[in-house]
């Protein structure tokens, strides 16, 4: 176990209650989705298990020290005034690495994501996908053993969202991290995670769980299996309940 | 077809001139009320040497109101964002400085300045009229940051210094930027405003050759003075949007 919420409430001034009660628990390398109707809590979740957010009610833990936690976030969030490798250096150089130390890891960690020829770009010349990729560098050189994303693929066109997940999905085979992320997009939570959790509208509650083989790699055509479609079927009915 | 677009704006400006001298000769307008533009130049030529040491004059003046204003207002939002409880008790003053007349507090200022040293109320008023836009530039570019990054620094466990040097401060910059090209040309109105309302010969810049000439009725000299404060503001603005263009590319490239 590397992080969970228990019993867990949010509240929000004027807002009333946004999550909860929750129980979520989070094992070491697993990959969670987390797939609900729009404000129901899910980015709340997120920035509690990140330790960013402290819950109204119930008990947050977390078993991950100092700089072990990696966020991505919906928009690629880089700084426009630094170029890729010093975003990417970032988190290291405020953890007190020096300058050329972390940038050397910071090219290593675009290399990862298949950008080791844009370290110098500054983020104003990069595309939507390119982006990504930079704050998906940023997020894993900091070796991270729990990894969240918050819709990060949302704002990108289809080929590019698959093609991110592929490398998502590579890069948490080698490096572990337990991930959370959430999405809108039902088949990407199949696709990606091994645990898809269903949450009611606000305030978000648990509804629905189910387990996936999830074995990385996936199988070819693995999109258009009977178990892959019944899973995306029968989640999708979840979350038409939870609209309803 | 590019070229008549390029000159267009030289085009017009030719056309209106020779319109206006033209209706002056046919008109036989009297040159004390509406001198033709051949009068104007006439005059600028032949004044120079005044002319052009009251612009220097009235352009260093703003220049050094610039440079004030953008120290006081840049130090002065650096402390004001700090702290929400200073901003809360810094804003309706600095609203209350913006909003009220300079031509008002004009008299109290030149009473403070002293006789013997109109430039130095000039200035100072200047400096008023420049500070808001520095001041308000700055504040909102420190507090621009994106709440994202700021949470993203907050996960790194910045400390405050870091977060002001590393987020907030470079987020400011096009703010800052935007405010200072804004308060550049206000200092020149504002340098020209105060130089008539403060109104002694003894700055001796280019609002006092307008008076002095108006008084004159050397109305040529008095179009050969307004022709010169319009050129330096252009080419104070045309300078700070050559900085601000200069300085994002610095921005967005290191």
């Amino acid at each position: 176990m590397i992080a969970s919420l228990q019993s867990v409430e949010v509240d929000y001034p004027k807002r009333g209650r946004a999550l909860g009660p929750i129980d979520l628990a989070v094992a070491t390398g697993e990959r969670i989705a987390l797939v609900g109707p729009s404000g129901c809590g899910k980015s709340t979740a997120l920035r509690l298990l990140a330790g960013l957010e402290a819950p109204t009610r119930g008990t947050v833990s977390r078993q991950v020290a100092k700089g072990e936690t990696a966020v991505v976030f919906q928009a690629p969030t880089l700084a426009p005034w630094l170029d890729a490798a010093a975003n990417v250096a970032l988190p290291l150089e405020l953890a007190g690495t020096p300058r050329a130390a972390a940038r050397a890891r910071a090219v290593e960690a675009l290399d990862r994501v298949g950008l080791k020829d844009a370290a110098a770009a500054n983020p104003c010349q990069l595309s939507g996908g390119m982006a990504m990729r930079v704050s998906l560098a940023r997020a894993l050189v900091v070796k991270p053993r729990l990894l969240l994303l918050d819709e990060p693929f949302a704002a990108l066109d289809e080929i590019t969202r698959r093609t991110l997940a592929d490398d998502v999905l590579a890069l948490q085979a080698e490096l572990k991290p337990a991930m959370v992320f959430v999405t809108h997009s039902v088949e990407e939570a199949v696709y990606m995670a091994e645990r898809v959790v269903v949450l009611s509208g606000a305030p978000g509650r648990i509804i629905g769980e189910t387990r996936l083989p999830g074995a990385w790699p996936h199988p070819v055509g693995y999109r258009a299996c009977p178990e892959f479609r019944q899973a995306v079927e029968c989640i999708s009915d979840q979350l038409a309940e939870a609209s309803a | 077809m590019n070229a008549v677009r390029a000159l267009a704006p030289v085009i017009l400006a030719c056309l209106l001139l020779a319109g206006w001298e033209i209706a002056c000769r046919v008109l036989e307008i009297p040159a004390y009320f509406l001198p033709p533009p051949s009068a104007v130049a006439t005059a600028l030529t032949s004044d120079w040497a005044s002319l052009s040491a009251s612009a220097w004059t009235t352009l260093s003046m703003a220049l050094i109101a610039l440079l004030i204003a953008a120290a006081v207002a840049c130090v002065l939002a650096l402390v004001t964002a700090l702290s929400r409880t200073v901003e809360r008790a810094v804003t309706p003053l600095a609203v209350l400085m913006q909003v009220t007349p300079v031509v008002a507090i004009a008299p109290l200022v030149a009473i403070w300045a002293g006789v013997a040293h109109p430039e130095r109320a000039v200035t100072a008023l200047a400096v008023v009229v420049a500070f808001f836009p520095i001041f308000s530039g700055a504040l909102t570019g420190l507090k621009s940051a994106d709440p994202d990054l700021a949470r993203l620094f907050a996960l790194y466990g910045a400390n405050p210094l870091q977060r002001l040097i590393r987020l907030k401060l470079p987020s400011a910059v096009p703010h800052l930027l935007e405010g200072l090209k804004v308060a550049a040309g206000l200092s020149l109105i504002g340098a020209v405003v105060a130089e008539f309302v403060a109104g002694s010969g003894g700055s001796q810049g280019l609002a006092w050759r307008i008076l002095e000439a108006g008084n004159r009725l050397q109305t040529a000299k008095m179009f050969a003075a307004v022709a010169l404060l319009g050129l330096m503001g252009a080419a104070l603005h045309a300078l700070l949007q050559m900085v601000e263009k200069k300085a994002l590319l610095w921005w967005r490239g290191r």
